[in-house]
């Protein structure tokens, strides 16, 4: 902990102007460390990184989104430590939230692409349309693919954001008028982590990034390029509600008994039996709640296709495709079962009804 | 009258792991559909109904694992009657038998072939429950490697998570489930069928392992 005394003053003061003492500031880094699983050991190293750190750019691409990500991300509540990272960082590029307009704006993105080649984050947020030529999203008269390319081509490394950026999300839900793809889809070999989620946790994006500030590389990641301090653990077995599954306690209908007793929400259609991801430690909007705390079950949105594949939301089996919406498993299952006792009882009444004759036996 | 005589058709092996497999499919149905749908509620978190129809499910489902595997073992070091070859009607002959059995069970042809063991329906029939149960098996082991570490998981069922979600392997699951529902109502009213007809001993056969067979077998 020695080192993190040698804090620079002028850092200090850059803390203080934001109303961030010595303190908080080394706890966010201790929080930080426990987040990506890394040892006490580490802290002074990230304090020492992030005061370091040579103001790298990062651009923030916008393609088809709902600006979900971003609002995660600044959450109107109060500046938080979390934004000290991003003023780490040189934001030159932002739809959402930058001051240059119109052609001002996008000649600053192109200074960040030629002037600092291999040196910038770029951050996608969105999906990039692939179908007739990717018309389907031009931001200054250009496609995103086209956009995408040049800029995370380039980058020194790349961050999708949200389950669209990653995997093409709703945009890419069927029947995917669009052609919508993730960003590793739509240009395969760049540098590139996903962090998937509707919308993705604030904390992860802090988390990955203070990880390529301090290691120079992007965090450890699984086969669908997410974070393993995010995506190692299953939500159903670190969910505080996990006791009343066991038990078997289950709420049966909003607002019922078990609802208000908070009981498990498995019945509901709960998808944390299916979903990698660390809601239920890290929480949304600064540790407050997250889904099943308030009462609602995990929709597994950290996953390809969760808007096809992890419905209906609010029951425990898919529908049975060709039967129509409201066919279940079980009432298929079970007519079929009936169909099939009709179908010998009628078997055996024939049998009996018609002419007497021996069974004969071929031999 | 023929004069009877008593084969031995069904080895021990044989009728042990049928009625392993009837056990572990009964416990496995009744603890799956909870598991589907929790049919009882507990009262107090001191309960562990779910955790022990899990427990239950699991265990039924390594015992009806190993049971097949003795299965598939006897098939190769058993006797003719549990041989693989009754799997595989493919040669000539034994396509016309099928077709024979066709008119037979759909009440057009009152000639049924003589089979000590299986007849060639009855094989066929065979290959396509144990692949019923195989996928019950990989399904299974694919949902439960979710909470597995270790590289036995993935070999076993893991591999199945890269090809479907996992709510459409659940659907599956459970919908294969009704599959087999729908094989033993055939089963058991064939078996009754015959019983009454044939006068052989079928039903009585996978208890004692004889069969009645009219002259030399």
């Amino acid at each position: 902990m020695e080192k993190t005394n040698e804090l620079s003053s002028q850092f200090l003061e850059v803390l203080k102007y934001h109303g961030i003492s010595r303190r908080d500031f080394i706890k966010f880094c201790g929080g930080i460390a426990a987040l990506l699983g890394l040892s006490e050991l580490y802290i002074p190293q990230i304090a020492h990184a992030l005061e370091k750190a040579k103001k790298p750019s990062l651009v923030w691409l916008d393609f088809q989104n709902c600006a979900g990500d971003i609002e995660a991300l600044l959450r109107a509540s109060k500046p938080t430590i979390a934004e000290i990272v991003l003023d780490v960082l040189s934001v030159d590029y932002h739809a959402t939230i930058m001051a240059p307009a119109g052609k001002q704006a996008e000649k600053s993105l192109q200074d960040v692409v030629k002037n600092q080649k291999g040196k910038y984050i770029a951050i996608v947020d969105g999906a990039i349309p692939l179908k007739d030529g990717g018309v389907y999203a031009c931001i200054a008269g250009r496609t995103a693919i086209d956009i995408a390319r040049e800029v995370c081509g380039n980058a020194m490394a790349t961050i999708c954001v949200g389950t669209c950026a990653s995997f093409g999300g709703l945009p890419a839900a069927k029947p995917n008028p669009t052609g919508a793809v993730g960003v590793r889809e739509a240009i395969p070999g760049l540098t590139l982590i996903n962090l998937p989620g509707c919308p993705m946790n604030a904390e992860n994006i802090t988390a990955t990034i203070v990880h390529l500030l301090t290691f120079g590389t992007l965090p450890a990641t699984d086969k669908l390029n997410r974070p393993l301090f995010a995506h190692g653990k299953r939500i159903h077995d670190n969910c505080e509600r996990r006791a009343h599954y066991d038990a078997g306690q289950f709420v049966r209908e909003w607002g019922d008994e078990g609802h208000r007793q908070g009981w498990c929400l498995y019945e509901m259609g709960c998808k944390g039996p299916e979903a990698f991801y660390n809601c239920p430690t890290v929480k949304y909007n600064e540790r407050t709640s997250w889904p099943v705390q308030a009462g609602h079950g995990c929709l597994a949105c950290a996953v390809p296709n969760f808007w096809d594949t992890m419905t209906p939301f609010y029951r425990r089996l898919p529908n049975v495709p060709g039967f129509g919406v409201e066919s279940t498993a079980d009432k298929i299952g079970v007519g079929l079962a009936a169909a099939t006792a009709a179908g010998l009882a009628a078997h055996g009444i024939i049998r009996a009804l018609r002419p007497k004759g021996e069974d004969k036996e071929e031999s | 009258m023929h004069e009877l005589n008593r084969v031995y058709v069904w080895e021990f092996p044989i009728r042990l792991t049928h009625w392993i497999s009837f056990l572990c499919i009964i416990a496995l149905s009744i603890t799956g559909f909870y598991i589907a749908s929790p049919f009882a509620h507990a009262y107090s978190t001191n309960q562990y109904i779910m955790g022990w129809m899990r427990f239950i499910h699991f265990v039924s489902a390594y015992v009806f694992l190993m049971s097949l595997i003795i299965r598939v073992y006897w098939a190769f070091m058993g006797n003719k009657y549990a041989s693989w070859k009754v799997w595989f009607p493919f040669t000539g002959e034994r396509l016309r038998e099928l077709i024979g059995d066709f008119k037979f069970y759909t009440l057009i042809s009152r000639k049924h072939a003589h089979a000590v063991g299986h007849t060639v329906t009855a094989g066929l029939t065979y290959f396509f429950v144990f692949l019923l149960f195989a996928f019950e098996i990989v399904s299974g082991f694919a949902i439960y490697s979710l909470t597995q570490k270790g590289f036995i998981w993935p070999v076993l069922g893991g591999w199945l998570l890269s090809v479907w979600s996992i709510p459409t392997i659940r659907l599956l699951h459970h919908l294969s489930m009704y599959l087999i529902f729908v094989f033993i109502g055939m089963h058991l009213y064939i078996a009754w069928w015959l019983d009454s007809t044939e006068k052989n001993g079928v039903m009585g056969s996978i208890f004692s392992g004889y069969k009645f067979v009219a002259g030399k077998e």
